[in-house]
């Protein structure tokens, strides 16, 4: 069955909700792909969207994996295009209005009004991904020790998700 | 056409103001392909390198308000960011060859990652590292959430907006542009324009 027109509503879709960051649109991201349209489980996703944090680029080009499982090559640049053409369209067009919105008083209002909301779809997503992340004592201790190492030294975050993948090796592979 | 479009406006902040004489389309690309390639846990710092230390493409006042406005806007970041600067440099085209830049690198990585991932996923190894990367991947958004609220959160009063959105997600299942819509509404409300503040952005 042809998944490409599926793989262009979602990813269209999903782009429009990343407000504040890709993990804004996670928990949508974990129904549409994994419970309605089954290109993955919910553990792949998770896996996905983690080694994706050690990529270069924007951080959510992980949606190019989902894109060449449900459709090929054809389905990862149907995705790619879906994803950031949308908001890419809205970006180009806003910024261009924006400075014509500078004495409008309700432009400073969405932005404060719009800034604990997006950090609150970035925390709901987080707790989305924790749910399926999380499972005892070693997993929590990682979380825990990669948050409070970025709050208090400068580290690249990519390294410290590189030793997760240690530190996960050392704990689950089989001796 | 960015330029005739910024002298309309004639704003004091005006990105088209500091164009540097000629960047070509093809510099555009090539400079935000680096960028996309090199950019190892998050854009940002390098973007700023780049663009205003080595190129001196945008000037650093314009990158903190074009950071704002991506910040604000739908989109990620860094795609949103590539749009602003490629307009400012070179109109539309530049905003194409910028994101076509920005995105291939790590998109293509993550092509053979996909199809890496499909073959061996479920060999013992890869899942016991991916538990540990997912793991760290977890404390990683939370110390994006606590540095975002420490950066843009002046009120107290917004963190019960951000508790708002965080139930009407994962306690009451609500999808995520309903929350959006009905939360950002009160959050903006709250915010909206009051009399001394009108009169501050009149002046």
């Amino acid at each position: 069955m042809n998944q490409i027109p599926a793989l262009v509503r979602v990813f269209a879709y999903l782009s429009l909700l990343t407000v504040g960051g890709g993990m804004a649109a996670f928990p949508e991201m974990k129904i549409l792909t994994v419970d309605v349209h089954h290109w993955l489980t919910f553990p792949q996703l998770i896996h996905l969207y983690s080694v994706g944090q050690m990529a270069p680029g924007p951080n959510m080009m992980m949606i190019v994996s989902i894109g060449e499982w449900g459709g090929g090559l054809l389905g990862a640049v149907a995705v790619l295009i879906a994803f950031f053409g949308p908001t890419a369209m809205l970006a180009f067009v806003v910024a261009r209005l924006w400075k014509r919105l500078q004495t409008w008083p309700w432009r400073t209002s969405m932005q404060q009004g719009l800034a604990p909301v997006s950090i609150g779809l970035l925390l709901a997503g987080c707790f989305t991904m924790a749910k399926g992340a999380i499972f005892g004592l070693e997993t929590a201790a990682i979380a825990v020790a990669v948050l409070l190492i970025l709050l208090q030294y400068k580290v690249n975050p990519a390294l410290l998700v590189l030793g997760g993948a240690v530190l996960g090796l050392l704990s689950f592979a089989p001796k | 056409m960015s330029e005739a479009g910024a002298k309309l406006t004639s704003q004091k902040v005006s990105f088209a103001t500091t164009v540097p004489a000629a960047v070509s389309i093809g510099q555009i690309f090539l400079e935000f392909l680096i960028i996309g390639a090199t950019s190892f846990g998050g854009v940002v710092p390098y973007l700023r390198g780049s663009l205003v230390t080595k190129r001196h493409w945008v000037d650093d006042k314009e990158f903190v308000e074009m950071l704002s406005i991506s910040q604000s806007l739908p989109g990620l970041n860094a795609t949103n960011m590539a749009i602003l600067v490629g307009d400012k440099l070179r109109g539309a085209l530049g905003s194409v060859a910028a994101i076509l830049g920005i995105c291939l690198p790590g998109g293509l990585l993550m092509y053979l990652v996909g199809i890496f991932y499909r073959a061996h996923g479920d060999h013992v190894w890869v899942t016991a590292g991916l538990k540990g990367v997912a793991a760290a991947a977890v404390g990683l958004i939370l110390a994006t959430v606590v540095q975002l609220s420490k950066k843009s959160l002046d009120q107290r009063f917004d963190f019960v907006f951000v508790v708002l959105t965080v139930l009407a997600v994962n306690r009451l299942h609500q999808s995520v542009p309903r929350t959006l819509i009905a939360v950002g509404l009160i959050a903006v409300l709250w915010h909206r324009p009051r009399k001394e503040q009108k009169e501050s952005a009149a002046s």
